[in-house]
């Protein structure tokens, strides 16, 4: 079905009415989302409305309701069978994920492997590679995140900061096209943040990735994303660029979420 | 107590000994206590083997075993948790020949002891996995990893940090239990001891040196584990976590 | 294999045998929860007396329980005292499980506050007044169910008394089985027993954990 040609004009994550819900509490309520090949796209909105929980479905953390997630053209949450959708098997679930990257909020490093250990166990494990291409390939991605002098090093041994850069590498060296961030300097301290921000720039402007980033710094939302998504109580409440956006919120709820935030800076 | 005095205990254990071995009312007990001792230690390692086999493929039965294989292990560590492990060992020694299985008495002591043990065991490796955190496992799942690899390459190791301690106390529990095997006619160390007293009752020598050998065992284990322990929590470099 | 007439005619016998085995574990228990609070306070009373008490629990932990009751029941005549199987038993068990329970003592005196302590003082309440009716009634129950377990534990090593010849279920259900050649069902009956008593007192010490933990929380 799929031409080459229309794989590239299809985008490279698609949500298509996708529902969550938790007991009687739904969480997300028939979202629909497209992001572009190589776009940037950033998620604020308050606690609770559900955007750590669109970063999970797409890394398949969590089960959905309702709806098709689409990965690089091809449904993940799901598969063709027969001519129809039927909720993926394990097997094709980890086929499409391997597409999809993620750094967690608390950044989630292995404590009992050094930092290359952490970046060489799922590319030896999981792809085949040979541990000397590993390390070479991790060696390449802790230098790009500034580390490379603390590749011996355990992540008790390393600061926020540092264990989040050790992070991103880990996720880098699986060669993902889509790159989740779920708050990832909300657990810094505050001088930390930057030397993150810093790393994720640099991402930005030298890789074609996908990137989906919850945050909650205004500031660099604008200065990088190539598009905000503002989510409240399950919903996309407005979307845009972001230099619009944050000059002039169209919507009542998005302006007091922006005065909120901007007021407690 | 700590390393220091535990070492220091096993030393002075160790010297009594040695000094008994050479004095006059104790030295003819000495030859044949050692080789009851020496069968005991055997049929502690050998049971300690099983126990953690046993452990673990029962709480990973448990934990992710399809349903059969959970209910299987639920009544394995239910039945031997729940019964004694002397009953365990009699039913072994003088039932399970009515049903056409003859066991060795050795075998049995290794068996038993061990299934014994391993039944408590699966819950320590049960504990100590549910005690990783959920985001290790979200980790592995984000890096692709199957759930097998994330076991065996995050989990379990870091489970297995949690898991020496208790392990610790149940090594010491098997060893003691060993003592047990002298009712099902195998000649360890408190059968010997038993033998000895009942040809010569000179309880208090005998008994003396009894307890000290089974007290220098225990403290090898103890301060064994110990050492391993602090190796391992090394190796996490806790100290420094941030 | 399994004959229900013979299983049926050793009950009333097997049921008596039980009683021996719930009375050795209720005195050798009651003797537990005594011995393990003297021990927990000669072990916190100084410094010189707190190593000797913990390497004699050290000893007692270290060394399997069978020896501790042969030596109790051969050693003892020696000194001219003469102790029936029973009680020697039952002391070595409480002894051996009192070690376990001053583990568990400690662990909930240490926990309670030291200010409890300087409160008391302030309202110059004497030493023993503070620690009965201040310091036990905080550090008893968050205890409970540990202690509860141990109860358990002593309960599943009675058998071991059969080892002098008390009639409690083990040594029954062997005699029995050394008379008629039987022992498939007085063993598995015994294994039954057993069983039963410790899911019911495992449920019995998660309902009082529960509970306590409601109360606390309170
Ligand atoms: N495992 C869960 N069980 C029940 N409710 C949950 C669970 N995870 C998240 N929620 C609920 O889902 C909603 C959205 O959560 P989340 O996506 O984490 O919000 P955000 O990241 O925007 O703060 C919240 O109301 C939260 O309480
Ligand atoms: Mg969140």
């Amino acid at each position: 079905m799929n031409t080459a040609n229309d794989a590239t004009e299809q985008p490279m994550v698609r949500f298509d009415g996708v529902t969550k819900s938790y007991g009687a509490l739904t969480v997300l309520d028939d979202l629909r989302l497209d992001i572009g090949r190589g776009e940037k796209v950033a998620i604020i909105g308050p606690s609770g409305s559900g955007k750590t929980t669109v970063l999970r479905m797409l890394m398949t953390l969590e089960r959905i309701n309702d709806g098709v997630i689409w990965v690089d053209g091809e449904p993940m949450t799901h598969m063709e069978k027969g001519g129809r959708l039927v909720p993926a098997d394990p097997r094709h679930l980890r086929r499409v994920r391997a597409k999809v990257g993620m750094v967690f909020q608390h950044f989630n490093l292995f404590p009992h492997m050094t930092a290359l250990g952490n970046c060489i166990e799922a590319p030896i494990t999981v792809l085949g590679l040979s541990r000397r291409e590993a390390e070479e390939r991790a060696a390449e991605l802790l230098d790009l995140v500034g580390l490379a002098d603390k590749k011996e090093h355990y992540p008790a041994q390393l600061s926020g900061g540092q264990q989040q850069r050790v992070a991103i590498a880990r996720a880098l060296a699986m060669r993902p096209k889509v790159m989740l961030f779920d708050e990832v300097t909300s657990a810094l301290d505050p001088e930390l943040c930057g030397e993150v921000l810093q790393v994720i720039r640099k991402l930005g402007s030298e890789h074609d990735l996908t990137m989906l980033m919850v945050t909650h710094q205004m500031g660099f939302a604008k200065e990088f994303a190539d598009r905000v998504c503002f989510f409240y109580q399950g919903k996309i409440c407005e979307q845009g660029n972001p230099q619009d956006m944050f000059a002039a919120p169209q919507n009542e709820r998005t302006r007091q979420f922006l005065r909120a935030v901007m007021d407690s800076v | 107590m700590g390393l220091y005095s535990l070492s220091a205990m096993l030393l002075a254990a160790v010297v009594a000994i040695a000094i008994m071995a050479v004095s006059e009312t104790f030295a003819i007990f000495v030859p044949g206590l050692l080789q009851g001792a020496w069968l005991t230690l055997q049929i502690a390692l050998l049971g300690c083997v099983l126990a953690v086999t046993m452990a673990v493929l029962a709480a990973l039965a448990r934990l992710y075993g399809p349903l059969p294989l959970r209910w299987l292990a639920n009544t394995y560590v239910e039945v031997f948790r729940g019964t004694s492990a002397l009953v365990q060992l009699f039913w072994l020694f003088f039932v399970l020949p009515h049903f056409g299985l003859t066991l060795e008495p050795f075998t049995v002591a290794v068996v038993g002891l061990g299934l014994n043990v391993g039944a408590y065991g699966a819950e320590v490796v049960r504990g100590a996995i549910l005690g990783i955190v959920p985001g290790q496992w979200e980790a592995t799942v984000a890096l692709n990893m199957t759930r097998w690899q994330a076991l065996r390459r995050v989990i379990l190791p870091q489970a297995f940090v949690a898991m020496i301690p208790p392990w610790g106390n149940l090594f010491i529990e098997l060893l003691k239990s060993t003592a047990l095997v002298s009712l099902i006619t195998l000649g360890d160390l408190a059968f010997r001891a038993q033998q000895m007293n009942q040809t010569t009752m000179k309880t208090i020598p005998i008994f003396t040196l009894v307890l000290l050998m089974y007290l220098v065992m225990s403290l090898a284990i103890t301060i064994c584990m110990r050492l391993l322990e602090r190796r391992a929590t090394r190796g996490l470099a806790r100290g420094r976590s941030a | 294999m399994w004959d229900w007439e013979y299983a049926i005619s050793i009950m009333p016998a097997l049921g008596k045998a039980a009683l021996v085995t719930i009375q050795a574990t209720g005195i050798g228990f009651l003797l537990a929860l005594v011995l393990g609070l003297i021990l927990a306070l000669l072990r916190m009373s100084g410094p010189r007396m707190g190593w000797a008490v913990s390497a004699l629990i050290e000893f007692i932990r270290s060394t399997p329980l069978l020896i501790q009751i042969f030596f109790l029941y051969f050693v003892f005549p020696s000194f001219g005292i003469v102790l029936d199987a029973f009680t020697a038993g039952v002391i070595a068990l409480g002894l051996h499980y009192g070690c376990y329970c001053a583990e568990v003592y400690r662990a909930g005196l240490e926990a309670v506050p030291r200010g409890q302590w300087e409160a008391s003082i302030a309202l110059n309440l004497g030493t023993y007044a503070t620690f009965k009716d201040v310091i036990l009634p905080q550090a008893i129950p968050p205890i409970v169910p540990a202690l509860g377990n141990y109860l358990v534990a002593l309960f599943k090593e009675t058998p071991l008394l059969s080892a002098i010849a008390v009639l409690e279920l083990m040594q029954t259900a062997k005699m029995m089985g050394s008379e008629t050649f039987r022992y498939t069902e007085p063993m598995t009956l015994v294994g039954i027993i057993f069983l039963l008593m410790s899911l019911v007192s495992a449920a019995g010490i998660r309902w009082l954990e529960r509970r306590l933990n409601r109360r606390s929380a309170r």
